[in-house]
Formats: structure tokens, sequence, C-alpha cells
């Protein structure tokens, strides 16, 4: 008879001794909605202390990006949050524009406006639904997605892809919406309400969903400033930071749009904020379009205004162009070679995002690529108060902390 | 009265005088440089006296060329009350990367710190855990300092002057 070896688990030799469990939460877990660790230290259910780890996406574009030129920037920017691409892509476009002092017309800021608030609806859905799928509801879940995926279609009738969009250009879009962009907006702006009312049925006065979220992972106004929250998680501990009014980009002064804010910052706090701003953005898009016919109307030549004229060195001709004219050759290759004019200069631009400000730090020294790019991202900065938050809450209040702050885990890594 | 860049920078001058230098005024954004061993009293005189309590960003930029102060740390200020942003810069020599850790005043200070240490090597002094965050904790260099090229080095068709910068860096 051959002797079996017996395979013992080393454990640590404290282990024995203490009362608490560890659990290991991650990195690849169904409930952490990302690739990131959690080790917790658990007594029953109670959460004692947690020990986050990240890193397990990190694509190092702080570096990548000193060596790209400055449009191949932008598909980095859709890696970082990809439930809201857009929003990221255009922050970049508009911090290049505000470096180069580019000052884009009327349409295009509204053409802009409307793609990154169907993006932050469609952000805004994924949170929010995971939250219900975390609390035991999946059904709000395949009931919004669909119209997510009409999100995604519009950004593919826009720019030919989907989740990382790689959308618009310096001074505005790289073409014009098309007749089908437009009628899927229409489509949506049609069909949206009922269901969003339907999701807000099923959730937000359901008692055992109530029950469920109200008081789980709080944080408090002074603690989420001082752990520099933004967006959404911080509108929900009840201050009205919002960068769109607060600092309004791509003419967002000319909304009329409320802030929602929240009183405890707890899951259902963020959930109702989140809910509201979906009927925020919804009112936005609706205004959008009427002010973009507005301006059609006055002017019928704005219908071909899709970038801004004085962009016209850093913004690719039309491919038509390309091939028979000798100036949009000649153009072309030069775009392409990243040989455009940038001046050296350092500029802070943050937008509005769908988790909050994403902020883009640029040191130009006048050649063809950044010569530092620091992308501020809001999960980053916001998940370090995770450990504070959860600390002698339940187990499954930590659970439903993790995915009602929305930590993505593209936006965590960089 | 609303605070404006003008009024900020004069009264800064007027608490701190000599030690504040370098202003500047880029894109509407109040810019200067404090010396390494005041950042945290200016910062905590910042978020005091002016109600500038939060922190946007930290991060650190290498400028080799710069001899003695290659690294510099920069802080993003918001005063939110007046809706107002101030951009604090402090250089450090690359040998001594010695910086005041900003965590007592910002908790969120954190682990923007431990990012830049982990990618630029700042010495954050007095941290409570200045441990690599992104990258593996094995790592033994700086990967953002600018001596580390992100292509081949032993490729020659891609150099600098690619980038329109002109021979290595």
């Amino acid at each position: 008879m051959s002797e079996q070896t017996q395979h013992h688990i080393q454990l640590a030799e404290e282990s024995l001794a203490k009362q608490s469990t560890t659990l290991n939460l991650g990195p690849t877990h169904p409930a952490t909605h990302g690739v990131f660790q959690n080790i917790m230290e658990i007594d029953g259910e109670r959460v004692l202390s947690t020990e986050p780890t990240i890193g397990y996406i990190h694509r190092a574009f702080e570096k990548i990006a000193e060596r790209r030129p400055y449009y191949q920037v932008t598909p980095l920017t859709d890696r970082l949050n990809y439930c809201s691409a857009p929003i990221n892509n255009m922050g970049w476009h508009m911090t290049i524009e505000k470096l180069l002092g580019i000052k884009t017309p009327k349409r295009v800021d509204y053409m802009r406006v409307i793609i990154m608030e169907l993006a932050r609806i469609a952000d805004h859905l994924i949170c929010n639904s995971v939250v219900a799928v975390d609390t035991g509801a999946l059904t709000g879940f395949t009931y919004v997605f669909q119209w997510r995926e009409l999100i995604y279609e519009i950004y593919e009738e826009v720019c030919g892809s989907r989740l990382t969009t790689n959308i618009g250009r310096v001074g505005g879009f790289e073409r014009n919406f098309t007749q089908a962009a437009w009628d899927k907006i229409n489509k949506f702006m049609e069909g949206f309400p009922k269901v969003m009312r339907e999701f807000e049925a099923l959730l937000n006065r359901n008692r055992i969903f109530m029950e469920r979220c109200i008081g789980a992972g709080p944080i408090s106004a002074e603690r989420a400033l001082n752990y520099s929250f933004t967006g959404p998680n911080l509108r929900a501990a009840g201050v009205d930071y919002d960068l769109r009014v607060a600092q309004p980009y791509s003419s967002y002064e000319d909304f009329d749009f409320k802030i929602p804010v929240g009183t405890t910052g707890d899951v259902y706090d963020r959930y109702m904020v989140r809910n509201d701003e979906i009927w925020e953005s919804y009112k936005i898009i609706e205004q959008a379009l009427v002010k973009i016919a507005k301006l059609e109307q006055e002017d019928p030549t704005q219908k071909d205004v899709f970038y801004a004229p004085e962009s016209d060195h850093y913004h690719l001709p039309a491919k038509q162009d390309v091939y028979t004219k000798m100036e949009a050759l000649i153009f072309h290759f030069k775009m392409v070679m990243g040989e455009i004019d940038v001046l050296p200069g350092e500029v802070y631009h943050g937008v509005e995002g769908a988790n909050g400000e994403v902020g883009y730090y640029l040191i130009s020294d006048g050649g063809r690529t950044p010569y530092r790019l620091h992308f501020r991202r809001p999960c980053f900065i916001y998940y370090q108060a995770y450990p504070e938050i959860v600390s002698g809450g339940l187990l499954s209040d930590a659970i439903i902390t993790l995915s009602s702050l929305n930590v993505i885990a593209g936006e965590l890594d960089a | 009265m609303a605070l404006t860049n003008e009024i900020l920078k004069q009264k800064l001058s007027d608490k701190f005088g000599e030690q504040l230098t370098e202003w500047d005024e880029q894109y509407g954004l109040l810019t200067v440089r404090m010396p390494a061993e005041a950042n945290l009293k200016v910062m905590q005189h910042l978020y005091d006296a002016e109600a500038f309590q939060f922190l946007t960003d930290l991060t650190a930029i290498h400028y080799p060329e710069r001899t003695g102060e290659e690294l510099c740390v920069v802080y993003h200020l918001h005063n939110l009350v007046e809706n107002i942003r101030l951009r604090l810069k402090v250089y450090v020599p690359v040998e001594k990367p010695d910086v005041y850790t900003a965590t007592k005043v910002f908790s969120g200070a954190n682990w923007m710190e431990r990012e830049t240490y982990d990618n630029l090597g700042i010495n954050f002094v007095g941290h409570p855990n200045l441990t690599r965050i992104l990258n593996v904790d094995e790592m033994d260099y700086f990967p953002l300092r600018k001596e580390y090229q992100m292509e081949d080095p032993t490729r020659t068709d891609k150099d600098d002057e690619m980038f329109g910068r002109g021979g290595s860096i």
C-alpha cells in the first residue's frame, strides 16, 4: 500500500486563537461587480474591519498616455469608467479644447450634452438595477437593460461602437448625427419614462427594499467631503456639489435642472439620488432637443455644424476628401502622425461624470504627446472610505454598500 | 464679497509672504509654489481660514532637467463655498523626495498619496500606510519617472523625436 501524503492547510499562528473569521471577498466574486478584493474580518454577521486590495486591472494609462498623440489618448479614457465612456471621452476633448482655446458652437455643445446625459442615464441604470439585484430583485435589472441597450445603439449610430466608444473628436464630433441616430434618440425619449416609472414602482416604495437599504452603509456629509467624495455619493450625503452647475462646461448653464440631494448618505439615499438624476438627465435631453431644433429653425445651415470651425487643424477631414483633395490628404496625414501644434501649458479640467468629478490634469510641453497626464478618478478616491463605511455593519449591508457606491474596477485602477 | 484669485493671492501673500513663490494663473486657476517644509502649514491655514476643505486631486510630476527639484507634488484644492480652485506645488529633489503627508487634513489624501508614491516615489512623511497600491509589491522602481521609457530601449526607429521632443529625454 502506497503511503499517501496528507495535505494540511497552513494556518497562521494567530488565526487559531482569534475569535473572528477572515472572509476573502474577491478578486473575482459576483458581489464585487469588478476585479478587486476585500479581506474582511467578520464576527458572525458583523464586519469588524476590511482591507481593500486594488490594482488587479492596472494598465498604467498615465504612462501610456505619455507616448500617445492627443487623439490616441481618447480610447484610454473609455476604459476608465466603461459604463459611461462618452462622458470621459468628452471630458478629455474639452480638456484639449481648453488648452488650445477652442470655443465649440452651441449645437456641438447640445449634441454633447445629449450624449453625456444618455451616458449618465445608462450608468445610473446599471448601478441602481445592480443594487436591486444585490437585494434580491432581479426583474428590474432585466427590464431596464433593454433601454440601456437602446442607449448603446444610439452610441453606435453616432460613433460606431458601443461600450468603449471613442466618441467625438477635439472640437466636436467625427461626423454629424445621422437621421437614424435622431430617430433612436426620439424613440428613447418616448418609451423610456414608462419603463422608468415601472422600475420605480418596483423599488422606490417597496417595503422589503426600503427595510433593506435604509440605514445601510451611511456616511455623513463631513466625512464624505473629507474623503473627497464627488457625484451622487456626495450628494446623497447632502452636499449639493455638481460640476455641471458649479463650473458649467459644454453650455450646461443653458439648461434648467435640479440637483437631487439626500440626507443620510446611506444606500437608499444613494439609490434615490441616482434615480432622481435619471429624471433630471431626461429633462436635460428634452431641453437639448428643443434647443437644437430652435437653432436649426433659425438658421438651416446649423444642421451641418458638428465641430468647431477653428478646430480644423485638429479634426480629421471627411474620408472622401482625403481621397480626392490634396490639402485634406496632407492634414489627415499630419494629424494621424500627431504633428499638430499644441501649446505648452498646464490645465485641469473636471467634468461631472456619472460617479463624480472626472478630472484631467494635463501638462503639455508643446510635444505631440502629453508631458504628464493625470486622471482624477472619482471611484479611486471614494472607495478608500469603504472600510470606514462598512465597519460595524452587517456583511450583507457591506455588499449592497459596495454596489450602491458604484465602484467600477476600470476607474479604480486606471 | 466673493473670493477672487486676486483677493486670495493678496490674503495668502500677507500671511505667508516670501514663502509662496511662482504665482501663476493659467486658464484661470491660481497656482502657487510653496516650500516643502511648509506645505502642511499652508494647507491647514487654507482649510481653517479660507474654507479650502476639499482636496480634488493630488499627484506628482517628474522633471528630470530641473536639478535639485526634480519632483513636483501638485495639490488641487477646492473651496466649495466660494467655488474657487487653487493649485499648490511643492518641489523636492529626487534623491530625498520627502513631503509631509496631507492625510491629517484630508482623509481622502490617503490613497492619492499612496498612488503618487507608487508611481513616482514621493516619500510622504507621516503617512499611515505608505505602500504600493496599483503596482505589484515586488516592484523596485517608480514607473512614472521619466527615465523609464515606454518603448523598448533597443529600438532606434521609435525615439523621442517621433514625439516632437528631439533626442532622448
